[in-house]
């Protein structure tokens, strides 16, 4: 070979965009579902654990006992918005204007931090009063959740951050590419949402 | 959403729902919290947040994930999925009880 | 199917520098040759760990010769103690299935194999890929790397079950880190292996002409995708409970050496058992399956015939997957779960035995009325047949629940199991090793010294694993630090110990032909055709070693994967990938 040009290896791998014929998807697609499915088994080990320990508990406390409700209201609500203006950045990718897509994925990414601030405050509240995971089984499962959760969270806004900053350029070379990235980004990023629409009754409100 | 090409995607009617969707999860947020304020019997408030939750989650599921209109091999993968989970979820407890009856 | 954008390999031969091109590498092939070599290294530290316990078995209490200055923690004086003794066990369990078994299997095999066998340039995520190898790598070296805490490795078993791994020493706590990369690493791989699979065969071959062994692959990644995050949450609690003083898995009223301990309590250790065992019984499967695949891609190939009964194998593949979900609790009937519940596992247990059964019975029919060629890869692949059969018939007694009463935890458990995964799944990889040998590496491996390897390796295998099954109905508990002198009822079975302890040095040894035949072949010309085996699937059309991109024209399938000895062909084998001859009328 005269000039070694690399050739990304992305180029030679079928389908890596354009979906294939019998299955209808692109390979990102399925490969972002089967992570989402290993994800709802290590949420289901928890959540069966939690079902365990607190059958077998002599008495588990309601969550006000020991939680804010109201903080973890105005977090169910500022992540769901969050997760609006996600897809409306994937819409904004669909309609091709770049402006209102930055807008958007940097509101969705400015929601992630809402989140996490909140649950800041919350968990050095809890400290201050006492509050430690070695304190009682029921705070262990809270803040084993809720951490596993945050960390979620915060891997989906390093995510959302890429594509909003320097992932972004892809946005002019291969555009259709890019819109998939943002749907894939997305579609943790509602996953993330729905482990938390789940955790907030469980953990606050019973 | 894959396998349709973008131009064919109506996007000003995806937004729309987006909206109301964005609205109904709101109003159920509260609507959550309304109830764990009235203090039902265990079971019933248990029952009826996860009924709340669930409907949210489907809400999320469906028209944010796009899985009203997804394609067959996620919708198997998804099932073969939530087999799974039924079974992680519900079989320990149920080995540790010896019998269904005490979940039912 | 839309093959567009798959054209022209020939102009991606770029030159990649030694790191890109041997580390970073995000090639398929490399990254199956990574895990293969390092998957082995494991197996042989593995090894050598049990080698150390077999002295003392034999031996109780006498210095080790030579090795007492090496281990001035553990050997003081050359002789062992205790704690070492159980680091070993706990270590030896664990690098044998995650860092040895699994990423040779599946990571190595799975790797190389499986993207050539369905006409791919390569796995469908190539730089996830090179993360799944390296976050086995940290795995790997964590857990290697806790031997050199001053208190030692993990010594809970590898089933590290609580209270006693909550409040083992430090250890302990690298061995949750190391596996929380390892089950890192398989997730990764799963999606890999499950998407390439889906997504990336070639032009005609559908689901049923796939190789049996992409269907064994294709089933083991799921119950990785699955199975593993439970252990996860797992890990994430018992770390948790050691790191943060949560009481996930210790009960109220705990009295450890004569003190209370100093938690909140209200956890129950059982809860542990029920998320490992949901992992570690689909694991046992994850052992298995691969080496199902290797040896029924042998067998076809060997007696020149199509498998007998392959789409009631691949059916039973899938059962097999799907029970194996819901057996866990076997492994704990003595945790006096209720007896409705043990009677539900114990059937559903029944009923895992027989996909297996047909598989293993399809095999054994597939030699009927064939030329057998009784190549290395065939004799191991043969070894395996009868192996895993008696691994697997030992393991009837212990599924149903009273005959587990009195075998549960015995040296029976470890001769059932071991005869499953050593002379079983070991054998099948070595075959697999002498198969592929010369597609990854353009040379062939001595024949002959691959028998010397053969014979001493299959008698010895026995001389070890069938006196455990005797000692263990004797009534011989495992885990036993003096090889279970303690106990009057054992006194018949002891002397077995020093003959199951000599056979599995003379293992050793019988691997050095082995050793050598790997790499001194390394040192001949490249001879090896693109197809030296004259075989019938799509990674025989890949040239010997394959470049990168593999395939140097398009490939398709045109048949089905086992079409040996067709009648009225010239050939007695038409691979899957030749178009058929008949003139076509298209053109």
């Amino acid at each position: 070979m005269a000039t070694p040009t690399v050739v990304p290896i992305d180029k030679i791998i079928p389908h890596t965009v354009k979906p294939r014929e019998d299955t209808g998807l692109n390979n990102v697609k399925i490969g972002i579902w089967l992570f989402l499915a290993s994800e709802v088994m290590l949420f289901g080990g928890l959540f069966a654990s939690y079902i365990l320990l607190r059958v077998g508990a002599d008495r588990w406390p309601r969550g006000e006992e020991y939680l804010s409700i109201p903080w973890a209201t105005a977090n169910t609500l500022i992540l769901i918005a969050s997760s609006v203006t996600m897809v409306m950045a994937w819409a904004s990718c669909i309609r091709k204007d770049f402006g209102k897509y930055r807008l958007y994925m940097g509101l969705t990414v400015l929601g992630g931090l809402g989140f996490m601030i909140i649950k800041y405050i919350e968990y050095t509240s809890k400290f201050h009063h006492g509050y430690f995971p070695s304190t009682n089984t029921f705070l262990a499962v809270y803040f084993t959740l809720t951490g596993l959760h945050a960390l979620h969270v915060l891997s989906g806004m390093i995510v959302n951050l890429y594509f909003w900053g320097p992932g972004a350029k892809m946005w002019h070379t291969e555009h259709e590419r890019f819109t998939n990235r943002v749907e894939t980004a997305g579609l943790f990023w509602h996953f993330v949402d729905l482990v938390w629409i789940f955790l907030f009754p469980i953990l606050y409100l019973l | 959403m894959s396998g349709t090409s973008y131009d064919q995607i109506d996007v000003d009617h995806h937004v729309k729902i987006y909206l109301r969707v964005f609205a109904a999860l709101a109003v159920l947020t509260v609507i959550t919290v309304a109830v764990a304020e009235l203090h039902l019997a265990p079971g019933w408030a248990i029952a009826l947040a996860l009924t709340i939750a669930t409907v949210k989650g489907s809400l999320v599921a469906c028209y944010f994930m796009h899985l009203i209109s997804e394609k067959k091999l996620i919708y198997a993968l998804l099932i073969l999925a939530a087999l799974f989970f039924l079974f992680e979820l519900i079989l320990p407890f149920v080995t540790e009880n010896n019998s269904l009856h005490q979940i039912l | 199917m839309a093959e567009s954008e798959h054209h022209d390999h020939d102009h991606h031969h770029e030159e990649l520098g030694f790191w890109r091109k041997y580390v970073f590498s995000t090639d398929h092939k490399v990254i199956g040759i990574q895990y293969a070599v390092t998957g082995m290294l494991f197996l042989f530290f593995g090894f050598c760990l049990m080698m150390l316990m077999r002295w003392q078995l034999a031996f109780p209490g006498e210095p080790v010769p030579l090795l007492g200055k090496l281990f001035p923690r553990g050997l003081p004086g050359g002789v062992m103690l205790p704690e070492f003794y159980n680091e070993l066990g706990a270590m030896h369990g664990t690098i044998m299935v995650f860092m040895g078994i699994v990423p040779l299997a599946v990571g190595g095999f799975g790797n190389f194999v499986l993207p050539l066998q369905i006409g791919a340039p390569d796995m469908a995520f190539p730089r996830l890929n090179m993360m799944s190898y390296q976050s086995f790598l940290i795995g790997g070296l964590i857990m290697f790397g806790s031997f050199f805490l001053p208190e030692g490795a993990a010594q809970s078993g590898w089933t590290s079950y609580p209270p006693l791994a909550d409040i083992a020493p430090s250890g302990q706590t690298a061995w949750l880190i190391g596996m929380v990369f390892l089950i890192t690493s398989s997730l990764l791989g799963a999606i890999n292996f499950l998407v390439t699979t889906i997504q990336l065969r070639a032009d005609g071959l559908s689901f049923f002409r796939l190789p049996f062994f992409c269907w064994a692959q294709f089933v083991t990644s799921f119950l990785l995708l699955l199975a593993f995050p439970p252990l996860e949450a797992a890990a994430f609690m018992q770390l948790m409970d050691r790191v943060a003083g949560t009481s996930f898995f210790l009960p109220s009223g705990l009295v450890v050496s004569g003190q209370a301990l100093e938690v909140s309590g209200g956890g129950s250790p059982i809860l542990w058992q029920h998320l490992f065992w949901f992992l570690a019984h689909p694991e046992v499967y994850v052992l298995i399956l691969p080496a199902f695949g290797i040896v029924a891609e042998i067998i076809a190939n060997n007696t020149r015939k199509p498998l007998w009964g392959y789409k009631s194998m691949v059916y039973s593949l899938i059962v097999l997957g799907f029970l194996s979900f819901v057996v866990w609790a076997h492994h704990m009937f003595l945790t006096g779960m209720g007896t409705t519940m043990s009677a539900f596992f114990q059937t559903t247990t029944m009923m895992i035995s027989i996909p297996s059964v047909i598989i293993l019975t399809a095999l054994i029919l597939s030699l009927w009325g064939g030329s057998i060629r009784f190549t290395t890869p065939m004799l191991f692949a043969l070894g395996f047949l009868p192996m895993f059969g008696i691994g697997g018939l030992t393991g009837l007694p212990l599924g149903l629940t009273a005959p587990d009463i009195h075998l549960h935890d015995t040296y029976y458990v470890i001769g059932h199991f071991h005869y499953v995964v050593a002379p079983g799944t070991i054998f099948a990889l070595f075959a697999g090793i002498y198969y592929w040998y010369p597609k990854v590496t353009g040379r062939h491996m001595s024949e002959f010294w691959g028998k010397v390897h053969f014979w001493p390796s299959f008698v010895l295998m026995n001389l070890i694993f069938f006196p455990m099954l005797i000692q263990g109905m004797a009534g011989m508990s495992r885990r036993m630090y003096d090889g279970g002198a303690t106990y009057a009822h054992n006194e018949g079975v002891l002397y077995l110990n020093k003959v199951i302890s000599f056979a599995a040095w003379g293992l050793a040894l019988a691997q050095i032909p082995f050793i050598l035949n790997l790499f001194l072949s390394l040192r001949k010309p490249k001879t090896a055709s693109a197809n030296p085996w004259r075989a019938t699937t799509i990674e025989w059309a890949a040239p010997s070693p394959p470049g990168h991109g593999n395939f140097t024209r398009p490939v398709a399938a045109y048949r089905g994967p086992y079409e040996y000895s067709v009648p009225g062909e010239s050939e007695d084998f038409t691979p899957q990938f030749e178009p058929a001859k008949a003139p076509v009328a298209a053109h």
